[in-house]
């Protein structure tokens, strides 16, 4: 296979895995931020403990994480065709990458919560702060590296989960490595597709590293 | 100003608090001292509530808070103002941003907020370090930021949980001078905890003793200095106890350079030796106190001249 050849196939690939994880981190924040903040929020020694509450949403999280991946996507195909109307194609995609990363952020977004401070709690409740005020202005501005360190983690599963997007015609880098790489033993794509995978985590790792850097004032 | 009733706290089968009445007066620096797992850190938790107990009732300023709601209670909170052992700062603030954030919580519009900070890091000595954040910071000059913190609302009560106790002395020293300061010129009534007799000794007006879940002794130091027998007394004098059979434990709390004991030997027919003393300066001024053996036939006359001098006069059990 000649650049010439790999080039239109590699491209329009490249934008299907940034389209599917693009699209599936912004829901996973979304959802997972604030069941992440549910979790610290309704515990036992949390600002409102709710623990019947608590342990339900801890059950779904611990469902959510138990199931191999690409078993929950075929699970879930009839929840996918009720959002989207279909089950193939990058926009189906996004649905399980969604189910599967938010339990995996939620739990992240909880060690990253409880991980703050509970003196700097307690002086924001001896403030006369009401609980809306104490996450809002406390526990997320505190825990924020944490939070930018664990959507970083999260994205980068969520690359590796949509290599699988091939199964339901999903497309993506991951596809095109099986397809061309695997069953045509194209061996230059395969390994250009390696390291264009190795390249796109690298540089994300980085940046979110960067970032939480820059956010922490420890 | 604050006053607490019949306070007890339990978790499960410990009991942390066990009867506790408290009565802090408008304007003065009440101390409350113990040893860790005296339970006086629950005991000032239970006064702004950050602690529930599980009996009794607590009033600041009038108001009865184990009577309030939830809002309301946020309410009182923001006239109460607390610091913290380990500062308890928010790393994710500057300096300016960490003083505001009780008066965004209020509600206070941000021209009027950024006034009012400026005007409290100066109270504090902290005038141009806005800009910094915490962790740039010393010990000390971060308990400054908590405690200009703690003064944004306008607080007739300040909570002092063991605020000098991660600080080296000279530090710890000049917070309290800060916090005499703000007691003196705002009026200020302060509720201290701590496990340093340092701390009641250099502002405190009153003190409570406390020591398994009770307070064991209360009130203004200069009656208990005076009363004879006082734990307060004992602890800041570290004499030997018991004291030895046939001597005199004398404490004096006025001018420390008034000659009695040399006037005692002149008057009177009798020996002095000095076993043991010290002098300390109190908030409300120098107390000594001496342990000495009199023998003479002049004893007893001598005993109660020296009381006529307004001493505190303790005689020891006779000799066996």
């Amino acid at each position: 296979m000649t650049w010439e050849e790999m080039l239109p196939l590699l491209g329009p690939a490249t934008l299907e895995t940034a389209a599917m994880v693009g699209w599936s981190t912004l829901f996973t924040l979304l959802l997972g931020l604030p069941l992440g903040v549910a979790l610290v929020v309704f515990d036992r020694d949390g600002l409102r403990p709710l623990p019947a509450l608590k342990s339900a949403l801890g059950f779904v999280v611990n469902v959510g994480r138990s199931l191999p991946f690409i078993v929950l996507m075929i699970a879930i195909i009839p929840f996918t065709r009720l959002v989207v109307g279909t089950t193939i194609g990058t926009a189906a995609f996004v649905v399980p990458l969604t189910v599967g990363a938010v339990p995996f952020y939620a739990r992240l977004v909880e060690t990253a919560l409880r991980e703050v401070g509970k003196d700097v709690v307690q002086a924001a409740q001896a403030m006369g702060a009401s609980r809306t005020a104490i996450v809002r202005k406390v526990l997320l501005p505190e825990a924020l590296p944490g939070l930018v360190a664990g959507l970083t983690v999260t994205v980068v599963a969520l690359i590796g989960y949509s290599a699988m997007a091939g199964t339901l015609g999903g497309g993506g880098l991951g596809d095109l490595a099986v397809r061309y790489g695997y069953q045509r033993f194209e061996t230059l794509l395969m390994i250009v597709t390696v390291v264009l995978l190795l390249v796109i985590v690298q540089v994300l790792q980085s940046l979110g590293d960067w970032v939480a850097r820059r956010l922490s004032h420890k | 100003m604050i006053q607490a009733s019949g306070l007890r706290k339990q978790y499960g089968d410990t009991v942390a608090l066990d009867g506790v009445d408290l009565h802090v007066r408008e304007g003065e620096i009440y101390g409350v001292l113990g040893q860790s797992g005296a339970g006086k850190s629950t005991l000032l938790r239970c006064v702004n509530l950050l602690e529930r107990p599980t009996a009794g009732t607590v009033t600041v300023a009038g108001q009865d808070l184990t009577a309030l709601g939830d809002r309301e209670l946020n309410r009182a909170r923001q006239r109460i103002g607390m610091i913290h052992q380990h500062f308890a700062l928010l790393s994710s603030r500057t300096v300016a941003g960490n003083v505001a954030f009780p008066l965004e919580i209020m509600g206070v519009p941000k021209a009027e907020r950024e006034r009012r900070v400026a005007e409290l890091l100066e109270l504090v000595g902290l005038e141009g370090r806005g800009k910094d954040r915490p962790h740039q910071l010393s010990g000390g000059q971060k308990q400054r930021v908590g405690i200009a913190r703690a003064l944004a609302g306008n607080p007739s009560v300040l909570l002092s949980d063991e605020a000098t106790s991660a600080l080296d002395p000279g530090t710890t020293q000049s917070i309290l001078a800060l916090l005499k300061r703000l007691n003196t010129e705002l009026g200020l009534t302060i509720l201290l905890i701590t496990h340093e007799m340092n701390v009641v000794k250099s502002v405190c007006d009153s003190v409570a003793i406390m020591s398994r879940g009770r307070i064991e002794e209360s009130g203004a130091i200069a009656d208990l200095i005076r009363t004879p027998g006082s734990r307060l007394t004992r602890e800041i004098f570290p004499l030997p106890e018991p004291a030895p059979a046939g001597s005199v434990t004398l404490t004096f709390t006025g001018d420390p350079r008034q000659p009695v004991v040399s006037e005692v030997v002149r008057k009177f027919d009798v020996d002095l030796s000095i076993l043991g003393g010290s002098i300390e300066d109190l908030a409300g001024g120098s107390v000594g106190r001496l342990r000495v053996v009199l023998d003479g036939s002049d004893r007893q006359a001598a005993l109660a001249y020296l009381r006529d001098c307004g001493l505190i006069v303790e005689e020891a059990g006779e000799a066996a």
